[in-house]
Order: C-alpha cells, then structure tokens, then sequence
C-alpha cells in the first residue's frame, strides 16, 4: 500500500529529451493508466517508477520514500510484462515462487502464498508446467500471479494484454479491474489502447511526445478533452474535426459544404475565427426535428448490428469527411442525405494552429 | 520443418549439390577409407611389402601401455581445455552482455584470437614462456619459481593447455556472448524486480537458459582439444618432455610420421574417427533437442 508521486519527472537520452515535467500523484489504491500512441515515453516512464530506466530529471516517490537511487528490487513494486517474462527454465511454481525464496521466506509459507494465488487466478492446476506449455492467456494469468504473490505495495503493468487475441483481452481487462478492486493495491497500468485506458483507470495520464496532454477520469477526458489530440485519442470511432469559420457574434459555425450549427452559447467573444469542430460520431443523431440541424451525404454504411457507421461528407459532396454512429440497424442507402442534429453542449471547439480546446 | 522444392528437370538437383558430394569424397571418404584400409595392414621396416593382418594392429594398440596412457592423458588434457576456455569465456560474455559503450569495440578485440592460427599461437606462447628468455620465465623467476618447460612435464602440460585455451575463448566468447543477447531483456529486469541481484540472476536465470550453449561448446571444445591442437603441441612441447604432452593426434603423427609404424598409426586415426563420430552423434542428438526457448 502507497502512494506515487511524480515531481517534475523527466527523462533524457543525451541530448534528446524523451519524456518532461511530469507531475502527477497517484493517491493510494488507485488505478491509474499511462495511455499514449506508441514512443510517447509512457513505457519509459512506467520503467522509471519501476526503477529499470534511471530518472534523469525530478523525484519519484513511492510511499514516503524518494526511489530515484533505489535498485527495482528495493522500491517494493512487481510488474507485468508485455511478453509476460516468465523464466522459461522453470515451472509455474518456481515462476510464483522465485521472488518469495529471494527474500528468504520459509518453505511452506511459499508454499501456502504461492497455492492461495494460484486459485484467485485459477491456475492451480498448472502449477507443474513450464511456462511453453501454456496457452497465451494463462502465461497472462501465471505473470500477474508471479506480481500478486509477492504483495508489492505497486503494480506496474506494461501493456499486459496486447499479446492476447481480442477476446480473451475483453476478459482479461475485466480480471484485471476486479482483482485490482479486491487487493487494493496501488496500480499504473500502461497502454496504448483506449479502451483498456478508459475501463480500467480510476484516472488516466494522456501522453503525446513526451509531455502530458491531460489528466483526469475517464469521464472527464471523454467530455471535456483539453485537446485534440485527447479528444482523437480518447472514443472510438475517434471524434470528427471539422474546420469551420465562426460567425461575428459567436453563435455560429459555418463550414464548407453548406452547413452551419450553432455553438454552446458562452462561446462569445471568439466571432470571426477560424476554429476546429469536433463532434463525436455517437453525438450526431438523425432527428430531422431536432432544434441545431445540418445535412450529411452518405458514402459507406458498416452495419455493427447494435449501432450503424456511416461515412460520408458534411453537407454537400464538397464537405469535410464524418462519421456518425446511429444506434441501432438503419437502412440507409448510398448518397442519401441524411439530417443530422447535434446538442450544442456536445460541440467541441479547439484552435486549429495549437490544438487547444476553446470553449471552457 | 523445412519446405520441399520440386525442380522440373532431373539433373538440375545432381548438379547443385554435386561440388559439395565431390569435396566430400575426395577430400574424407577416399582418405578415410585409405585410413581404414591402412589400419589393417602392417608394413616392413623399409616400406616395401605390406601384410594384411586383420585386427592386429588394434589388438596390440589396446595392450599397449603407452597408448592407454596417452589416451588419459588426452582425455585429461581436452576436458582442462574446455573448461579452462569456456570458464574464462563465460565471464568475458557475462561482462560484455553488461557493456553498453563501446560494447562492438570490445567485442572485435576479444574476438581477434580466433583469427590466429593454431602455430602462431604456439609459437606466442613458447617465446614466453621460454626457459632461458620468456618474459614469464623471467617474471615467475623474480618470484622465486624457476620454470623450465622444456623438463618439467607437468609444466609443458600446464603450457599446452592455457596455449590451447586462449585459443579457444575467443570463440567460445562470441557464442556465449550471443547465447545471452538472445535472452529477452524483460526477463532479467523480472528477475530484478523479483530481487535478484546480478551474481543471482546469472546463476539462476542466465546461466540455465544459455545451457544448450553450453553443451554445444563442451562438445565443440572437446572435439577442437582432441584434433585441432596439433599445431600448438608440435610449435610448443613436440609431444615432450618425456611424451608428457603427447595426445592422441600427436601420437599418431609421431608413430606414423617419425616412427613410420603406418599400419598402427592408421589405426589410431580410425580409432580417432569413431569419437569424432561418436561426439558428432552426440551434438546432433541432444544439443538440437534441448533448447529451451
């Protein structure tokens, strides 16, 4: 049990400065995830809390004590590797049991961890194999059983589940989240994938080349990106940006192809601009009674069965490139026009040069 | 498993492969058979007549004290070479694996010994350690050690085999250096997290997982002590003082060549050809199987 605190934390390799001035405190229990595409740093970091990269800027604390000059195996922390790491010369036992005997704990006190973990995980009856024999998920499960048996105040996890095929990720994600809920233990989690990103952190840290983009739950990212990248990042399929021209007073969006919407109403002050929309596909909905209107011309439709893509262009032919997710089955033909209607409050606005979200 | 290939004409296959069938013939089955058949025959003194004696030769080689004696001696000698290269090997790799700065660097100068042949080697090694003007002799003497190779058997044994070994480690390094780039990274930083410090993790995670390694370089050692040492034997001892460094390979020089008994030496050379037989047998049966990763 700890917490992490992060103080101006930054890494370089030389000249070349790969991750700079992270500050974040990760209360203790909490579930936070690291999402970023890949060489964001979000790996370098992780391996910095972990102690396997040195920290070449700011602290890092682990409970009340300052780990920058401490080796991994004095930080008190465990971790899961992407490819698992698990020692191929010896059986899942001896996998569980390695770190336990490191540490000089009695024979049958290993034995008793080692057996009560393998039955929260379910693998107690490959205790015997080697790790080749076993199936990717499993290896999953004996790698985070090699972490939960030691119980480290820290779990690290280093983009555990990309190595799984989709379905078993589903459920692994889940496993995961529960087992975190039921020990309690303090965890970073890495990933690139949003959606891991979004189940499972109470928090999450959005990194882009290096630095932080935004900070906040899930919930906070997904309705109040701080900017674009975050809102591209965060929602699949990812939000439309669609470059517009403000009208004077503020009120409206006119973009090419014919369409203008309105905007949230405290967005005076900004007329006359050039800004970014951003509309997520899940917020447009076909209403053709709906109060803030605009036409959209269909290109392809994806039936999903529980919800339909379509991708066409925002007004006319000429309009920039959308995607709108409508629930459910629709039959919508090719180059039909289609009604759109969007809640001003869903409406995004970013500067287009800097990325910066502009309605507060 | 490996993927079949069908060619349309039927000479084609014959063609490609037969430079290699040629090589093989004319440079080990005619010579190996020439040996084979040499080792049952018994020549006269001048070499005009030879007698077809059946086994004799082999008969009275295993009743021979001399060559038994050889025999341990070669055993004793192949397996301190081994070890004494690999030993030395294994701990360069291990401090290399850990280099990062100028790690190609170091490597291509440990890797140089390879490239000198076995009697330059010999050679290197005999100017010094030489008894009246090596810079060691000179170096043990100011110790109070008086080494004199040249009559002490033990001591030429001694020279032999580190001449040998220096040899050997440069390629026994490049294997052992590769055998432990080749294991993931992540698993030494597990085994960091998990609290193993550096002496630890070599012991129970390094060393284990480079084990096929280990056992493909004993058999690549011991075959390299028993016959390719010639060159260092003959250039440092000639098998002396006192056939206290004559091995098996030199034995069968020196009886043959010098001695000119041809029907035993070649049986000697085929009793050589059944181990090196044997330890071939031996790579391809279990090293090939056991790799663990």
């Amino acid at each position: 049990m700890a917490e992490i605190h992060l103080r101006q934390v930054g890494k370089s390799y030389g000249e070349v400065e790969v991750l700079q001035g992270i500050d974040w405190k990760i209360g203790d229990g909490e579930f936070v995830v690291i999402v970023g595409p890949s060489g964001c740093g979000k790996s370098t970091l992780l391996r910095m809390i972990a102690g396997l990269e040195s920290i070449t800027q700011g602290e890092i604390s682990i409970g009340d004590r300052v780990v920058n000059d401490l080796e991994p195996a004095e930080r008190d922390i465990a971790m899961v590797f992407q490819n698992y790491a698990l020692y191929p010369h010896m059986s899942v036992y001896n996998n569980m049991a390695y770190g336990l005997k490191i540490r000089g704990i009695p024979k049958d006190e290993i034995e008793r961890r080692v057996k009560q973990t393998a039955e929260i995980l379910e693998i107690g009856d490959y205790l015997t194999r080697a790790p080749r024999q076993l199936s990717g998920g499993q290896r999953q499960r004996v790698a985070m059983g090699r972490a939960i048996v030691r119980e480290p105040s820290v779990f690290l996890f280093d983009e555990p589940l990309s190595n799984l095929d989709a379905k078993l990720r589903v459920q692994m994600r889940l496993e995961i989240k529960k087992l975190q809920q039921r020990l309690g233990i303090t965890s970073v989690y890495v990933t690139h994938d949003q959606v891991e990103a979004m189940t499972l952190g109470h928090r999450l840290m959005v990194l882009n080349g290096g630095h932080v983009e935004q900070l906040g739950t899930p919930i906070e990212l997904y309705e109040r990106p701080l900017t674009k990248f975050v809102a591209g990042f965060i929602g699949s399929p990812s939000m439309n940006f669609l470059e517009a021209k403000m009208s004077e007073d503020g009120s409206k969006a006119h973009f090419t192809g014919g369409n203008s919407l309105e905007l949230p109403a405290h967005l005076s002050g900004h007329g006359d601009r050039r800004v970014s929309v951003g509309m997520r596909p899940e917020h447009l909905l076909l209403d053709e009674n709906g109060s803030n209107t605009a036409s959209a011309t269909v290109h392809v439709v994806e039936h999903l069965g529980a919800d339909t893509l379509v991708h066409g262009t925002f007004g006319n032919d000429d309009g920039p490139e959308l995607v709108v997710r409508l629930d459910g089955i629709k039959t919508i033909g090719q180059d039909e026009v289609l009604t759109l209607s969007i809640d001003p409050n869903n409406i995004h606005l970013f500067d287009p040069d800097s990325g910066k979200r502009l309605n507060t | 498993m490996l993927k079949r290939v069908h060619f349309g004409s039927s000479w084609l296959p014959f063609a490609l492969v037969a430079p290699q069938i040629l090589i093989t013939v004319v440079f080990f089955i005619w010579p190996a058979s020439q040996a084979l058949y040499q080792s049952l025959l018994v020549e006269d003194a001048f070499g005009l007549s030879s007698e077809f004696v059946w086994f004799d030769n082999f008969i009275e080689l295993f009743g021979d004290e001399h060559y038994l004696g050889t025999f341990q001696r070669t055993i004793f000698f192949s397996f301190s070479v081994a070890f004494l290269s690999m030993a030395f090997a294994l701990t360069l790799a291990a401090m290399a694996d850990r280099v990062i700065k100028g790690a190609t660097t170091y490597r291509t100068f440990l890797i140089w010994p390879y490239a000198v042949a076995p009697v330059v080697s010999g050679a290197l090694w005999v100017f010094m350690f030489d008894p009246t003007l090596g810079i060691f002799t000179y170096t043990l003497g100011a110790l109070g050690y008086e080494w004199n190779h040249k009559l002490n058997g033990g001591e030429a044994m001694f020279l032999v085999i580190v001449a040998s070994a220096w040899k050997q480690v440069a390629y026994n390094f490049l294997f052992f250096l590769a055998a432990m780039q080749s294991i993931p990274k992540s698993l030494i930083e597990a085994a960091a997290i998990d609290g193993a410090g550096p002496t630890r993790r070599f012991t129970s995670i390094i060393l284990p997982l480079i084990s096929p390694t280990t056992f493909f370089l004993m058999v690549i050692n011991v075959v390299f002590a028993f016959f390719e040492t010639f060159g260092i034997i003959h250039a440092v001892t000639q098998g002396g003082p006192a056939k206290a460094t004559e091995i098996l390979v030199y034995k069968v020089f020196n009886d043959g060549f010098i001695g000119l008994d041809l029907g035993g030496s070649a049986a000697q050379s085929v009793i050589l050809m059944l181990i090196v037989i044997s330890l071939t047998v031996i790579q391809f049966r279990y090293v090939e199987k056991k790799v663990e990763y």
